[in-house]
């Protein structure tokens, strides 16, 4: 017999016999009753909460917020997915900038063929999120080929864009919403804040193995925009 | 079949007798008589009978947590007939108490005097709560200005679910003030056969303990129960340091008994 | 290094963590931080509630354990996920190696894994020519110490800023500071360039969805995330508890689990893993295997009482609130996972005769059970493996490997005249009535007890006395002091 075997039928051959597993109620992680407004300014509270920086802006012009916030970093190479709205939107904007934008990165090649790159010149990626989590203060993101999954996690800042009308009240919400127990990705990620440690004499240190800095900007409308939200769907 | 996980208990608090049971504890028979009869006159006072069973000795809990579960049975199972009435036990004790509360049941499980202990289970109050919760007592308040600190047991707190009662009746004493120690919640220690078997790791609570009952700037600690007491006293005098303890039972007789008795 | 192997030597090891002011003022600050960290985490919360359908989703999952376990593999296997089963630590181990000899592998990166602790990994890859570096800032600094971690979830707790920026100035380099933005620095740089050329990245799993194939673990650092990305093949070891049910089922546990462990509503990372790089995505492992250990768990799952072992998920809570892990620190008990969970779990994976000494180590005071998020019974526990060390019980069996380790003729004895007295009322009074009337005579030593108190004072008549004499209608004793 098989170690797996062994022990799947030590398992099954139980000496207390067989078990009856109790039902679910998950209404305690379930059930809120926040209105979007409430569930902006919590995702923004719990976010800020854990050194997130969060930014409401309009969207026709989110991208000169962009220009100016990595300006003030003095960010040198931005990565930026190709296909993506987002990326599209950049590309555009910097293209009829008078002012000067970070050398614009793609991910058009495998990990390996440019490892040291994304390493050590990449200062900072921007990636679409697939909503939020009020309760959390948590982004989802789900990587694909356009956003592969060391974006959000290499360079020293990540920026994340959310649309302001994805946000979930909790995590249950979102996953029976967007019901990911159909067809899981790859990789599936909640993101919290830049990446922490307290392990030192439980002293908070940013950005130990990931990002330093997190930024948030949520896409409002203050106008309806249809088009921006058919291309993120 | 196992289905559920442990709930916690919900606590239904019958209403107020003609009699109860008191079940003194070894302790307290041994070396705190007083605090015995400090409860047993408090509830009189409170116009409820009370019945001493002559043949209590022990509950078990010693050799229960001791792991010598066939001589907790046995020393258990000769208490079990000191009740026969429907009256409520108390016990001026959450140790004792908790042992006849919550772990009669299991150590009893599967075995003919099963039924007879969950009954017994059921009807077992620590005397604070009792009074408390079930005597609605009000305490007048007799004695001179003070201020005193309280431990309550990890038993009372965490079995009995007493943590809030001792603070309260405390509260009804117009002179006393009560004062809050750090890290109130945590054990001082003593576990019984604990602090013989780890006396170092014992002691080192203990003396911890007794140090956050200085700092509160009071003299003197009540407490719910008489192992505690034992202990965070005992360590106190060994070590010199400036506080004392005694059964809350005691004090709160001395704070209001004699114009009442 | 093994230590488990020294568990009998706990007392020695408390001795001199007692004695320790560093070691003891480490452990009080950081439990006291993480205790109120935690409460104020639920505040607002049902937390009974919560904790109710937390521990509900682990036995549902234990409850089909067998075909939760198949079903997780069926679906891993469909994601492109290899299965390993391993009965032991030595199993596990050889499979892992096996994993690195075929894709010529040298050097393995880890993220925090307290399973890989369990089975001693480090030293077997490390004796097998395969460099393991821990990669998780605590467990890298544990590691360069040469020690093992003195909590699951912090593993450096034990030392302060000064020991481990010395630590670091002579095994990297690195210049002395006080500034742990700088030490954590330092550790980014050292461990990116190891990320960057590690040929397998090893991690912990926190729990193994059926439903999906789905592995979840959660994390503050990245570090589990640059394990389970950048080398281009990735192992991920669990005990065989771990699985559960549907996706659904971890909202409850992830609830749970961050602000058990420290108070935080969420950890900065929460990564789900259901599958290897694809063809058309650009990073990833392009390999991912599971290795499921059993190690003792099987027996665990046999008793229903003991079962609620397997429901841990491995928050750490017990240990922060034990009054005897703050006292002495994780190192004491010399085992993979220390504190009150391990007491109750390790003498189940090593053997109740060589962790004899675990289930005494405590006071009962019921702290941990309070606070565990799923509900385990630990107190409760406790005093079933006390009852399995000494065979105490006729009417149930011992179960364990080892039990009756600890019964002995004398305490036996002891415990025998102390059943037979307190079943003979009259004998009872009356020996207790004597014993008050030698109350002079009464020794002010008792060995350890006044070692450290003074002996608690027999009083002139037993409550017994007073009782009896009240109702032959003898004026009351007096109460007063």
């Amino acid at each position: 017999m098989t170690a797996r075997q062994r022990i799947l039928q030590k398992l099954r051959e139980r000496r207390g016999g067989p078990l009856k597993a109790p039902a679910a109620d998950l209404a305690i992680v379930s059930e809120r009753d926040w209105q979007p407004e409430e569930k902006l300014a919590l995702f923004t509270q719990m976010i800020e909460s854990v050194q997130g920086e969060v930014h409401r802006v309009d969207r026709t012009h989110w991208c000169d917020e962009l220009a100016s916030l990595l300006a003030q970093r003095h960010i040198q190479q931005l990565l930026i997915p190709r296909q993506h709205t987002v990326g599209q939107q950049i590309r555009d904007a910097a293209d009829q900038a008078y002012s000067a934008w970070p050398r614009l990165r793609h991910y058009d090649q495998t990990i390996e063929q440019w490892q040291p790159e994304l390493f050590h010149e990449v200062d900072a990626a921007i990636t679409s999120t697939r909503g939020a989590i009020a309760e959390t203060g948590s982004l989802i993101l789900w990587p694909t080929q356009d956003e592969p999954r060391l974006a959000s996690l290499v360079p020293p800042l990540h920026i994340a864009v959310l649309e302001a009308d994805q946000v979930y009240a909790t995590f249950h919400e979102a996953i029976t919403t967007q019901q990911w127990a159909n067809g899981m990705p790859t990789n599936a990620l909640l993101i919290s804040g830049p990446s922490k440690t307290a392990d030192i004499e439980q002293t908070l240190a940013y950005g130990v193995h990931g990002p330093k800095a997190l930024l948030v900007l949520i896409l409002e409308s203050s106008a309806p925009d249809a088009s921006y939200k058919d291309n993120i769907q | 079949m196992k289905t559920e996980t442990a709930q916690t208990p919900v606590k239904i608090y019958p209403p107020k007798p003609d009699k109860v049971y008191f079940y003194g504890t070894c302790l307290i028979d041994l070396f705190y008589p007083d605090a015995g009869m400090a409860g047993i006159q408090l509830l009189e006072r409170e116009g409820i009978e009370v019945i001493f069973p002559e043949g209590q000795t022990c509950c078990g809990q010693p050799a229960y947590s001791s792991g010598y579960h066939d001589q907790a049975r046995s020393v258990a199972a000769s208490q079990l007939n000191l009740f026969p009435e429907a009256w409520p036990i108390v016990v001026p004790s959450g140790s004792c108490g908790g042992m006849m509360r919550q772990h009669y049941p299991d150590l009893f499980a599967d075995t003919p005097q099963s039924s007879q202990a969950n009954a017994i289970a059921a009807r077992t109050w620590e005397l604070t709560d009792f009074l408390l919760h079930v005597c609605h007592i009000q305490l007048k308040d007799l004695g001179e200005p003070t201020t005193v600190a309280m431990h309550t047991s990890c038993s009372a707190r965490r079995e009995m679910g007493v943590a809030e009662v001792g603070p309260q009746l405390l509260s009804q004493l117009a002179n006393v003030t009560l004062v809050e120690q750090a890290r109130a919640a945590e054990c001082c220690g003593f576990g019984g056969t604990f602090a013989i078997r780890h006396p170092e790791i014992s002691a080192a609570m203990v003396s911890d303990k007794a140090d956050s009952l200085v700092d509160t700037g009071a003299t003197r600690f009540v407490t719910t129960d008489c192992g505690c007491l034992m202990n965070i006293h005992g360590h106190a005098e060994q070590s010199h340091k400036p506080i004392q303890g005694e059964h809350i039972l005691s004090f709160l007789w001395q704070r209001t008994g004699e114009a009442h008795s | 290094m093994t230590t488990d192997t020294a568990v009998r030597d706990f007392h020695p090891r408390a001795h001199a963590a007692l004695n320790n002011p560093q070691i003891r003022a480490n452990f009080r600050k950081a439990m006291d931080g993480l205790m109120s960290k935690r409460q104020q985490a639920f505040e607002g919360w049902a937390l009974d509630t919560l904790r109710e359908q937390g521990a509900k989703a682990r036995l549902r999952a234990l409850a089909k354990l067998p075909e939760l376990l198949e079903q997780l593999e069926t679906q891993l296997t469909a994601n492109g996920i290899q299965v390993h089963w391993a009965e032991s630590p030595d199993e596990a181990c050889r499979i892992i190696r096996e994993i690195c000899e075929a894709r010529g592998a040298k050097s393995v990166i880890k993220g925090k894994s307290m399973v890989s602790e369990e089975m001693h990994l480090n030293a077997y890859l490390e004796a097998h020519g395969i460099e393991a570096l821990e990669s998780d800032l605590g467990e890298y600094i544990v590691q360069m110490a040469e020690e093992t971690p003195s909590h699951i979830i912090m593993p450096a707790i034990h030392k302060n800023t000064g020991e481990i920026s010395e630590l670091m100035h002579h095994k990297t380099g690195t210049q002395r500071s006080q500034d742990v933005e700088y030490l954590t620095a330092s550790a980014r740089q050292q461990l990116r360039e190891k990320f960057m050329r590690a040929d397998v990245g090893l991690s912990g799993v926190n729990f193994a969805v059926a439903e999906t194939g789905t592995l979840c673990l959660v994390e503050n650092e990245g570090n589990g995330r640059m394990t389970t990305t950048v080398p281009p093949c990735h192992i991920a070891v669990t005990g065989i508890e771990k699985v559960v049910e549907k996706l659904e089922d971890i909202t409850p546990l992830l609830a749970l689990l961050p602000r058990s462990a420290t108070g935080q509503h969420i950890t900065t990372y929460v990564n789900m893993i259901s599958g290897p790089r694809q063809p058309e995505e650009r990073d990833g492992p392009e390999a991912v295997h599971l290795v499921l250990l059993d190690n003792g768990r099987s027996d665990i799952y046999q008793d229903d009482e003991l079962l609620d072992t397997l429901r841990c998920i491995r928050c750490g809570a017990c240990m922060n609130h034990c009054p005897v892990y703050t006292r002495v620190g994780g190192h004491t008990y010399g085992t993979t996972y220390p504190g009150p969970i391990g007491k109750i779990l390790m003498p189940h994976l090593i053997g109740l005769d060589e962790g004899r000494h675990l289930p005494s180590a405590s006071s009962l005071c019921g702290a941990c059970g309070e606070v565990c998020p799923v509900k385990i019974p630990i107190p409760k526990l406790l005093v079933r493996l006390r009852r399995e060390a000494v065979d105490g019980d006729q009417l149930h069996p011992s179960q364990m490997s080892g039990h009756g380790v600890k019964r002995q003729r004398f305490e036996v004895m002891i415990w025998q005249s102390w059943a037979w007295l307190n079943q003979h009322p009259r004998l009872y009074r009356l020996a207790t009535r004597i014993t008050t009337r030698l109350r002079k005579l009464q020794p002010h030593r008792l060995g350890a007890w006044t070692r450290y108190r003074t002996a608690p004072r027999l009083a002139p008549k037993t409550l017994h006395e007073q009782m009896s004499e009240r109702q032959r209608g003898k004026p009351l004793a007096e109460v007063k002091r």
